[in-house]
């Protein structure tokens, strides 16, 4: 590590961390829990991996609390590969967050995966030199999380189950909101900012820009190349799969089958081409069938 | 240049809208290489862009466009290679220190190794500055005429003009810069330059006997070489308003 980083202003801290999300766009990040997995997602070209003991589809299956992940496990998958590691702490719990930066970990998602430690606060962000990542199913959630010092923003999907359908109206209703912001008279901002219960300077910055201030990814229930170019088409700059990786039934082939359906997500041949012979795909649930609603959690 | 450059940005992943964006701004025509066909199209010149080397590698093997791309960086094709992009232009990669300390050896071995055109005579360390709490922003000379090329990292600090121990970073970082490590003191006054290095590598070995020479260094260390037409930096131009880089690169055209 450069000396440099001792003298970074808090601004210049969250400046390079947003543009390390900047990097990872037009990239899969993938959920591993072993080096091994960490091994097999980098291979096939994973731009960065999330580890985590339990994936989300056995977290769901598990139930119980669901906590941060030892930081053995992690150190052991940071030192299996070249790429950014990232990993889960719970909402609002800010210890375990101490511990991953402690540990040097590239970008910590403050998710709503494990279960929730604070059910009002959520994590000062600021407080913190390594990047966060955090979930939000729309424009007052993205902005509210990244005015607590998100540095990158998700889709929150419902995890573990398989089913896009979610990703894909968080997706909808961020780009529908960002519009209709971009289109207001300057004197209606005011009234936005109220509505969406974020600063106006916030609201300002989409008005004149068109878009969030921080990278934007899609997250939750991508299984195939086509649910990737889906989530790509829709608007996100680089889709993050869990369970749908390791739950099927040629995780090495499907990770890189949705790698090149990221970068060429406009290409139906080739998206076609891709899906083929892929082995069997995550079981998955569809979200009318499941009854604890991740999602909700943390607003 | 009578006529518009046009450039091909490797669109495989990264950070390669950020260029188009500068590119446009000062006068390219711009369009992206995502797979083999695109690269039927003719252009001037090529930008490699920032994000995973090891994705951007395998990428471009996969979708056929590794050949095609390294052919045409031989014959001459002037290229701006940025991060990863320095990293896919190298002859030698090494992976970083802190990364394989105290690694498990059978890891290490199967670790994933990037392999990239290798047409830059440098040798460049992967994650040379550790993980993302090593990524920093600095200000250093930058000089496409380029420095006496030489061994960096070992004889940097007997080079130093004024012997400075280390750079003290209690200072701003433009009075550690302005020493202008390694360069000849009376070299042409190159202009200084804003740098974003993000998980950057960084250059260990420039060779001279090969064509290659050392463009600007942080603290000792080079972050910058051309040789021919190929311009490999380990930092992101593309994320800072100064246009130096994008300047010595079109010059190429």
């Amino acid at each position: 590590m450069s000396d440099a980083t001792a003298t970074q202003t808090p601004e210049e801290r969250y400046a390079l961390n947003k543009q390390l999300a900047q990097m990872l766009k037009g990239g899969v990040i993938m959920d591993v829990t072993t080096p091994e997995q960490a091994h097999i997602a980098e291979a096939a070209g994973a731009c960065a991996v999330m580890a985590l003991e339990r994936i989300p589809a056995d977290i769901r299956a598990a139930g119980g609390v669901s906590r941060m992940s030892d930081p053995k496990m992690i150190k052991g998958i940071q030192a299996a590969v070249s790429i950014p590691v990232m990993a889960k702490c719970r909402i609002g719990h800010f210890a375990e967050a101490q511990i991953l930066q402690a540990i040097q970990i590239d970008y910590i998602d403050e998710s709503e995966v494990l279960s929730p430690a604070d059910d009002t606060y959520h994590i000062d962000k600021t407080q913190f030199s390594v990047p966060f990542v955090c979930g939000a199913r729309n424009l007052g959630e993205a902005l509210r999380r990244i005015e607590e010092g998100a540095s990158m923003i998700r889709t929150k999907g419902e995890p573990g189950t398989g089913d896009v359908v979610q990703a894909v109206r968080h997706m909808r209703m961020m780009n529908a909101e960002i519009r209709r912001v971009q289109n207001m008279r300057d004197d209606e901002l005011f009234e936005a900012a109220k509505q969406l219960q974020v600063p106006y300077r916030l609201v300002k910055y989409v008005h004149e820009n068109g878009k969030l201030p921080v990278v934007n990814f899609a997250a939750g229930g991508v299984a195939t190349p086509a649910d990737a170019a889906l989530m790509m088409q829709l608007g996100a700059e680089g889709v993050f799969v869990g369970s749908g990786i390791f739950k099927s039934g040629d995780p090495a082939k499907r990770a890189a089958a949705i790698v090149k359906a990221v970068t060429n997500y406009n290409d139906p041949e080739m998206l076609a081409a891709l899906s083929e012979d892929l082995g069997e795909a995550m079981v998955g649930i569809n979200e009318s069938e499941i009854k604890l609603i991740m999602e909700e959690r943390g607003q | 240049m009578s006529k518009k450059p046009t450039i091909a940005v490797s669109a495989v992943q990264g950070a390669f809208i950020e260029h188009e964006k500068r590119l446009a701004s000062l006068g390219c025509e711009v369009f992206e290489l995502r797979q083999a066909t695109d690269l039927e199209r003719p252009f001037d010149a090529l930008v490699l862009p920032g994000g995973e080397s090891t994705v951007q590698a395998k990428l471009l093997r996969e979708l056929n466009m590794f050949g095609t791309m390294r052919a045409r960086i031989v014959e001459g094709m002037p290229v701006l290679g940025t991060c990863a992009g320095l990293i896919l232009l190298a002859e030698r990669i090494e992976d970083g220190d802190g990364d394989l300390a105290g690694l498990d050896p059978e890891i290490a071995a199967v670790r994933t190794r990037v392999t990239g055109f290798g047409t830059l005579p440098v040798t460049v360390r992967r994650n040379g500055y550790g993980r993302q709490l090593g990524s920093f922003h600095a200000h250093a000379p930058f000089t496409a005429e380029g420095a006496a090329p030489r061994r960096a990292h070992d004889e940097a600090a007997t080079q130093l003009p004024c012997h400075l121990e280390r750079p003290n970073f209690a200072e701003p970082r433009e009075a550690t810069a302005a020493f202008a490590i390694g360069m000849e003191p009376n070299a042409k006054a190159a202009p200084t330059v804003p740098m974003t290095f993000i998980r950057a590598p960084f250059i260990t070995e420039v060779r001279a006997d090969a064509g290659a020479k050392a463009l600007a260094e942080v603290d000792g260390r080079i972050v910058a070489a051309q040789a021919g037409n190929q311009i490999g930096v380990a930092f992101h131009p593309e994320l800072d308003e100064d246009n130096t880089v994008y300047q010595a690169f079109l010059a190429l055209i």
